[in-house]
């Protein structure tokens, strides 16, 4: 473990245009069961105006990370290690009145379920103007001003009524659009979006998915999104990182992950799933076994009890030696390069079709 | 998981002959009443979930259903199994119309239409072990299995991939997808000849969904069963279904088989729907040279659905006569034996890039053009 910490936040590709970086992150939370480990040696970056897709299935840790950045977990269950530095300042140790005059401000976020995230107790228009007048010190006619402003600027069709209604008198995309204008209000430099898709129809999920792409060209936001949904991550993501039960097993930029993918999770997951034009004659291959349970994370790479390529490793590596995941282009896994290339040439990428 | 699943042998020789429909639907039809008013509540209105659709499933045969959420699919699947009565319409099981039929009638026909729902957690009995819950079928139509319900019960096991040994579990033990299969296992333990699968796949992560289509793959391929497979998620219903209807706001706007819907599709809708499928491209640089609609707003209300074609509204071919006339689902010249549309002005029958992208979305439309000046 100790050697696994050193060589993982070593090296840092700490440019100057990192505007996030996250450096062996760790959370885990006590519970009754004991110690789940839900994040274990985090490390990544986002730059400015950038997208960073993080995919990974339930249970991966994506979105513990993310609460993680914005302050969101429960202090008193929770032990975290680590840094996460946004704009040079340190996150981890921050007191919770500095994280209030950031959240919302600088950094905002777009939940999955958006009835649940929007107060059924006041209006629209209060609820989108309220971040703005905390951290602006606007009056309520200006926070309401803008509150329409923005609504227009998300697509509610006649925002200056509509801001009146309650969350319930909006449609799902609508609230869902409704949480972005939320978001966006203060010109967040970093906005953090939690599968905001996923609750929604195919024909929604592409206006908005469409949507933040546009606004993000506009306002110039960096975007951490998180899905389980590659499709959605090919879409909308410069940069990809794989999870898998707490760590990261993949990370280069959208083309590289996806085209020539090198972690057996990743090839597992791009099998695993149906396409428009995948080849019908083949049945899928899905990943045999399940995640595992992060109160009892597997020895070595967490990903071996469920990797058909672990006797090409040899000896028993796979299941003593975790890993290590480099900062720039790689995949967290003992294949030599040579091996990951002539895998997916050879055996993987003939059966996508 | 093991590769070769242990499969029953197949029942007596199936005495329809394939192509003969198994189930046919006519004008089914599903208004759940609004109440309203003080102090006598009235219904004030009907949300009109299915209106009308007509289909067929044949022997062997899998049928899929796909629309967005609200479209009336799920209440199509529960009318089928006679889990809701029908407002109107007929369902013919085998020629025989069981739309009015009593329980006792309907006996016989419920075990041979079982359902697969959505979520292994609420469809699996948490206080009845695994061995108890796929048995339960056969103890309630008092069927004694050669060998016992014990010795069948292993053998479902076995055919759904599960260790045999752990009929004496509970649910709570097993993970989503393992649940998944004990639904599959309940749902084939009468050897049904159709079953219902409302969403099988999409409450379980993505590697695991490939394993529960494989099993439903398998179980219909070697046992010969038809499907009716419900799901919003067009690739899985592409991969497991040879026929694919779409249903918009209670209606079938259209059906044809596989290839016709997915590749020559005629409706706006289906074109829309299949654009808005986020895809990963693996080709090798060019970026895929699928058209680009996007839609304004949400599905209408079914309380109050638009007059003629019900798609109108959102529909960016829409004339006065789409307002004043619903367009019948006929097969438009062009098409292949089979592909129904309900569309007054069809669209070309490509998925192919358009000269110029649809976007009719206001906020979209707006910071595009914004962007296009800059």
């Amino acid at each position: 473990m100790t050697t696994l910490t050193k060589t993982e936040d070593a090296p840092a590709p700490a440019g100057p245009e990192s505007f996030l970086s996250v450096r062996d992150l760790s959370v885990r939370f006590s519970t009754e069961d004991g110690v789940v480990k839900a994040v274990d040696g985090l490390s990544f970056d986002v730059e400015r105006g950038k997208t960073l897709g993080i995919v990974g299935e339930s249970g991966s840790g994506k979105s513990v990370t993310n609460l993680t950045i914005l302050g969101l977990h429960n202090p008193r269950t929770t032990t975290i290690d680590g840094e996460i530095i946004l704009e040079g300042k340190e996150l981890v140790t921050a007191t919770e009145k500095e994280m209030e005059k950031l959240r919302g401000n600088k950094a905002a976020m777009i939940f999955q379920d958006p009835l649940t995230a929007l107060s059924p107790y006041y209006t629209v228009g209060r609820q989108i103007a309220e971040p703005f007048m905390k951290h602006t010190g606007a009056s309520k006619k200006a926070g309401w001003e803008r509150a329409v402003e923005m609504l227009g600027k998300v697509g509610i069709p006649n925002p200056k009524e509509r801001a009146k209604d309650y969350p319930h008198q909006f449609s799902g995309g609508m609230r869902q659009r409704a949480m972005i204008a939320m978001a966006l209000i203060c010109d967040p430099d970093l906005l953090i979006a939690d599968e905001p898709t996923t609750a929604l129809d195919v024909t929604v999920q592409a206006q908005i998915l469409d949507l933040l792409k546009d606004l993000q060209r506009e306002f110039g936001t960096a975007i951490v999104f998180i899905t389980h949904d590659l499709g959605v991550i090919a879409d909308m993501a410069d940069d990809i990182m794989v999870m898998y039960a707490g760590s990261a097993v993949e990370r280069g930029t959208t083309n590289e992950v996806l085209r020539s993918p090198q972690h057996p999770y990743t090839w597992g997951l791009l099998n695993s799933m149906p396409r428009l034009d995948s080849d019908l004659s083949a049945a899928l291959s899905p990943i045999p076994g399940t995640p595992p349970s992060l109160l009892n994370v597997p020895s070595g790479c967490r990903f071996h009890p469920r990797c058909t390529f672990q006797d090409r490793v040899g000896g028993n590596r796979c299941v003593t030696e975790r890993p290590l995941l480099a900062p720039d282009r790689s995949s967290a896994c003992h294949l030599t390069a040579d091996q990951k290339r002539t895998i997916f040439v050879e055996e993987i990428k003939p059966s996508l079709g | 998981m093991k590769e070769d699943l242990v499969l029953p042998a197949p029942r007596e020789a199936a005495t329809d002959s394939p192509g003969e429909p198994l189930l046919q639907v006519e004008g089914l039809v599903k208004h759940f009443p609004v109440k309203g008013g003080f102090p006598i509540r009235r219904t004030v209105g009907a949300v009109q979930a299915v209106d009308g659709i007509d289909l067929s499933v044949h022997v062997g045969e899998s049928f899929g259903l796909v629309g967005e959420s609200g479209c009336g699919k799920s209440t199509t699947g529960r009318l089928i199994t006679r889990l809701m009565e029908p407002t109107g319409g007929k369902i013919s099981y085998r020629g025989k119309d069981i739309t009015r039929a009593s329980r006792k009638q309907l006996a016989p026909v419920r075990s041979e239409i079982q359902m697969i729902f959505q979520d292994p957690y609420s469809s699996l009995n948490p206080r009845q072990t695994v061995g108890k819950i796929i048995s339960g079928p056969m103890e309630i139509n008092g069927i004694e299995p050669e060998g016992g319900r014990d010795k069948r019960v292993r053998e479902l096991l076995e055919t759904v991939g599960l260790n045999p040994e752990h009929f004496n579990r509970f649910p709570h033990e097993f993970s989503g997808g393992q649940r998944q299969r004990i639904g599959v296992a309940r749902a084939l333990a009468l050897n049904p000849k159709l079953i219902v699968a409302d969403e099988p796949v999409s409450a379980l992560d993505v590697s695991i969904q490939a394993q529960v289509v494989n099993l439903l793959q398998k179980v219909q391929k070697e046992l010969g069963i038809a499907f009716l497979f419900i799901a919003h998620d067009l690739a899985v219903v592409r991969h497991f279904s040879q026929r694919v209807a779409v249903m918009y706001l209670g209606k079938i706007i259209e059906v044809g088989d596989r290839d016709s819907i997915y590749t020559r599709p005629r409706h706006p809708y289906t074109h829309a729907l299949l654009s808005a499928v986020p895809e990963v491209n693996l080709g090798d640089g060019e970026t895929g040279g699928r058209e680009r609609i996007r839609l304004a707003g949400d599905v209408p209300s079914p309380i109050n659905p638009p007059s003629g074609c019900r798609f109108r509204t959102r529909c960016w071919k829409a004339q006065d006569k789409c307002a004043a006339e619903e367009p019948p689902l006929i097969q438009i010249s062009g098409n292949r034996e089979g592909h129904l549309t309900a569309c007054h002005f069809p669209e070309e029958p490509t998925i192919e890039a358009r000269d110029e992208d649809i976007v009719l979305d206001p906020a979209l439309a707006a910071l595009e053009e914004a962007a296009a000046e800059d």
